[in-house]
């Protein structure tokens, strides 16, 4: 194993375009189980822990940029303006987890149980990858994971960050597992209520080889919410069958498999019970913050 | 590969395998054998250490990404090894019964001190939380918790080096 510790992002570039099979390790929380175990032996790895590109966030012209070598303890405390991240953040592992992990190595890992990514779906982040050669470019977030721990990464890029469209309203991240901490998703759901576009945008993690959307449920909350009236006023009530028709709706869209941490049937209910508590929480939330 | 780290105040510098942990260099190779290496994925914080000031566990570093940084671990609370002059979270510990075998206690150790070092009157909730990455397997937790707030009382008192 050769380790390369370039201190800025060009030179770690121009190592990645001569050592293309240099595997990038920021946090390490995945990759070190690997070289512990035996499991994992690269030919070579490079630290990017020390580049200050990756360790930003900033917002620009109503978007936010995100830089993939932000830690979950740096988003559960500087991210807090949506709820979504905190909530996402803080089901992270453990304080040393968070510590370490980093959304790009939730998006280089690509496994369906990142807990960042359903919220990055639900924002409908797009993922900004770079390289020597081509400078930067972006990916919707649905072209860049492509299937359980497979990504449309180039050998010679990095992962900078990844960028959304603020939204203007409320949301939350929930998971299921058998703890509150330390556990890999079983099923995690990411709602996103946007007050500028009127509408209710839900992802599901660790339920299908990718983070899925549920389009049918999105599209039956915002007639919903509508036909109640509830986007011009918070107040107006919105009849109960709703929530449980919504998680009926959402629980639809997952795909899920039975494996060592749940059942496909367990995950599928997991899934309605999140839907219909997180569209709750929205709409109690907007009735919380009338003049928002 | 050759690493030069500030372990504890003092430069150090360890030959290590490219792949190896954090944890074993400073076990192996610094002969600092306080961080414990058990897991080896994370899961149990008996190796956790400060990373920069930041707390983490020392199995999931790359000996590598310590180069030219600074780490404290558990030897580094208590000065020459004094009993007379243990930090007072290891007082604490000791007065309270909260080591059993003792395997978790240096990691917990070091957890408790980044907690209250962080918030000096954590609630239990927030206890809880803060030390859910590390696992102790003997004492239920309850004599630990017991530590966290007594060794709080007195590091809010003016305890604390």
């Amino acid at each position: 194993v050769e380790v390369y510790l370039p201190r800025t992002l060009d030179e770690a570039l121009e190592l990645k375009a001569s050592h293309p099979e240099a595997v990038p390790i920021a946090g390490g929380t995945d990759l070190m189980e690997g070289l512990n175990f035996g499991s994992f032996r690269p030919e070579a790895m490079m630290d990017i822990s020390r580049l200050g590109e990756l360790r930003q966030w900033r917002r620009e012209d109503g978007e936010v940029f995100l830089g993939a070598g932000v830690t979950y303890t740096r988003i559960l405390h500087e991210l807090a303006d949506h709820p979504a991240w905190a909530q996402a953040a803080r089901t992270v592992g453990s304080p040393q987890i968070r510590n370490r992990g980093t959304v790009g190595g939730n998006l280089g890992t690509a496994s369906p149980a990142g807990d960042a990514l359903p919220v990055l779906a639900a924002l409908d982040a797009t993922v900004v990858l770079t390289s020597a050669a081509d400078g930067q470019r972006s990916l919707p977030w649905h072209q860049f994971t492509v299937g359980v721990k497979k990504t449309t990464l180039r050998p010679d890029e990095l992962i900078l960050g990844c960028r959304w469209k603020a939204p203007r309203g409320t949301g939350s991240y929930s998971k299921i597992g058998t703890r509150n901490a330390m556990v890999i998703s079983m099923a995690g759901l990411c709602l996103i209520l946007d007050e500028d576009e009127r509408t209710v945008r839900v992802a599901l993690g660790s339920v299908a080889p990718t983070i899925v959307r549920a389009p049918e449920a999105e599209a039956f909350a915002k007639r919903a919410l509508t036909d109640a009236g509830a986007w011009e006023d918070p107040d107006a009530p919105v009849p109960h069958g709703v929530f449980t028709d919504f998680g009926q709706l959402v629980a639809e869209a997952a795909r899920p498999i039975d494996d060592v941490r749940g059942t496909a049937a367990y995950r599928r209910h997991a899934c309605s019970v999140m839907g219909r508590r997180a569209l709750t929480w929205a709409v109690e939330d907007r009735r919380g913050r009338p003049g928002d | 590969m050759l690493v030069r780290t500030k372990v504890n105040g003092e430069l150090r510098e360890a030959d290590v395998w490219p792949g190896s942990s954090l944890l074993f260099m400073l076990r192996d190779d610094l002969g600092l054998p306080g961080s414990k290496n058990a897991c080896e994925q994370g899961e149990c914080g008996s190796c956790s250490v400060w990373l920069d000031g930041d707390l983490v566990c020392s199995c999931l570093v790359l000996a590598a990404q310590a180069h030219d940084r600074e780490v404290l671990t558990v030897e580094g609370l208590a000065p020459n090894d004094d009993p007379e002059s243990l930090h007072p979270v290891q007082q604490a510990f000791i007065e309270t019964g909260a080591v059993q075998c003792g395997f978790c206690t240096p990691g917990l150790i070091v957890a408790v001190t980044d907690l209250l070092q962080q918030e000096p009157s954590p609630t239990e909730h927030r206890v809880r939380e803060a030390l859910s990455g590390n696992l102790c397997r003997c004492t239920g937790y309850a004599k630990i918790l017991d530590a966290v707030f007594l060794a709080a009382e007195r590091m809010r008192a003016g305890g604390s080096p």
